[in-house]
């Protein structure tokens, strides 16, 4: 019986093999994960679980999970694609006939020296129960980077009253939106009571036993009891180093159909790769990108699951168009298309009253994106002409 | 074949209508999505059933 073993067990991973089952496959499906839990939805661990209003079970992704084998809390130590078998960190071989790479990507470390106690990340739940426990007595939380994750989370943690400063490089928060939308979005935190510190940078996380407080390049100490580093990801494919596979920023190079490629750009047979592990050929990018975005797992491990039941003739190319949401107090962020390629961001329209704009995002003077807050309605007219022009 | 949402699970992401856009829509005014039909006829299943799987948050079901 065929076998297909899916390395990873977040959205990607499940995703694949519950498409894979829609699809008819009847053969084994085995998913490898080195958390515990079942696959569970990450976007709520810096909102409704942070701010207690959903338990962790509340997390869990849908979907049927007994038509499928899972070896839960295993990691896997390497790989051999020429003999097809994985090596488990518990020593143990299981063999495969396609491989699925969707192990994603894990919170990028403090880079200074080793951190003290009550310091976190918050990417897995794990981290939110680690945090979660230190916040219990805390009262000051500094949160280290503007990204969606630390604005998340500091909008959560000014709904829970506790006292935030948020420290950044970047002028604005989410600097991917650009200056309008970024400052619309930090006056509104700034409302909320979060203290910024942008264009300043962390010289130390300071403490003994644990943290006190976090000491800016300027020499300023923001007290805290807690912090919270969100200072990006990175990838979780270390265990696929020599294996013979091209990595791009550490991710996996995969073509549109899904299937990875070696250094030579040939696809490496029996090897597939979903989610933010791994990086393709967007038509707005310069070369292979890593979107790390919820829908493109999605869309990634759709197109996957697809072709690992078509014909080798009869693949589905991905035409997934970039998306994000984020929602912070009462602004519903949402974005289409790849703002990376933009050379220009044009505010076409704002409401203040609403808190509503939509930014347009422009290359060349042609539109490739959109960002809007709480203006649904008009990102999905964006989004239908973007879809039908990468269909 | 009938459609029920989770109002309390909506988040107004809008891929159901991007693939069913003859039975969903959004409205900027309101914080769920709009069924315009929530007994649509049976040619537009394969559409609905698209649109219950791509929801992020698993808010549509579509019954019988």
């Amino acid at each position: 019986m065929r076998r297909i073993v899916i390395v990873g067990g977040g959205l990607g991973g499940f995703r694949t093999a519950r498409s894979l089952r829609a699809a008819g496959f009847d053969g084994d499906v085995i998913v490898v994960g080195d958390e515990e839990s079942l696959p569970y939805d990450r976007p709520p661990l810096s909102k409704q679980l942070l701010a207690g209003t959903f338990t962790p079970e509340q997390c869990l992704l849908a979907g049927e999970t007994s038509d499928v084998r899972w070896l839960l809390g295993t990691a896997v130590a390497g790989v051999s694609l020429g003999r097809q078998v994985l090596t488990l960190t518990d020593g143990t071989d299981l063999g495969f006939d396609d491989l699925v790479v969707a192990t994603g990507r894990r919170a990028r470390p403090w880079p200074g020296p080793p951190t003290v106690a009550r310091v976190h990340t918050l990417r897995s739940l794990a981290d939110v129960a680690a945090f979660q426990a230190d916040l219990a007595d805390a009262v000051d939380v500094v949160v280290i980077g503007a990204g969606f994750v630390g604005c998340e989370a500091a909008a959560t943690l000014r709904q829970r009253g506790l006292a935030v400063t948020v420290v950044d490089v970047s002028a604005h928060p989410m600097p991917v939106l650009g200056d309008v939308a970024g400052e619309v979005a930090r006056k509104r935190h700034a409302e909320h009571g979060v203290r910024w510190r942008l264009g300043t940078t962390v010289a130390a996380i300071e403490g003994q036993a644990r943290v006190r407080g976090v000491r800016l390049a300027d020499g300023e100490l923001l007290p805290a009891d807690a912090v919270l580093v969100a200072i990006g990801s990175l990838p979780n494919t270390e265990w696929l180093a020599g294996a013979g596979v091209a990595l791009r920023g550490g991710a996996v190079e995969v073509d549109r159909t899904g299937r990875a490629l070696d250094e030579a750009g040939a696809p490496v047979p029996g090897l597939w790769a979903v989610g933010d592990a791994a990086a393709w050929a967007h038509p707005h990018a310069p070369g292979p990108v890593c979107v790390e975005h919820w829908s493109n797992a999605r869309d990634m491990a759709d197109v996957v699951a697809t072709n690992l039941v078509a014909a080798a003739d009869e693949r589905t190319v991905l035409t997934s168009v970039p998306s994000f949401w984020s929602d912070q107090y009462d602004m519903k962020i949402k974005s289409v298309g790849y703002l990376r390629a933009a050379d220009q961001l044009a505010l076409v329209e704002e409401d203040p009253a609403r808190r509503a704009l939509l930014v347009e995002a422009r290359r060349a003077g042609e539109v490739v994106g959109v960002i809007a807050f709480n203006m649904p309605k008009a990102v999905l007219g964006y989004q239908r002409a973007l879809r039908l022009r990468s269909a | 074949m009938k459609i029920e949402v989770d109002v309390g699970a909506c988040e107004m992401h809008g891929d159901c209508v991007m693939e069913a856009p003859e039975v969903f829509d959004l409205q900027d005014d309101s914080d769920v999505v709009t069924v315009l039909n929530d007994t649509p006829p049976e040619e537009l299943r394969a559409k609905v059933e698209s649109a219950a799987r791509m929801c992020p948050v698993s808010a549509i079901l579509v019954k019988d």
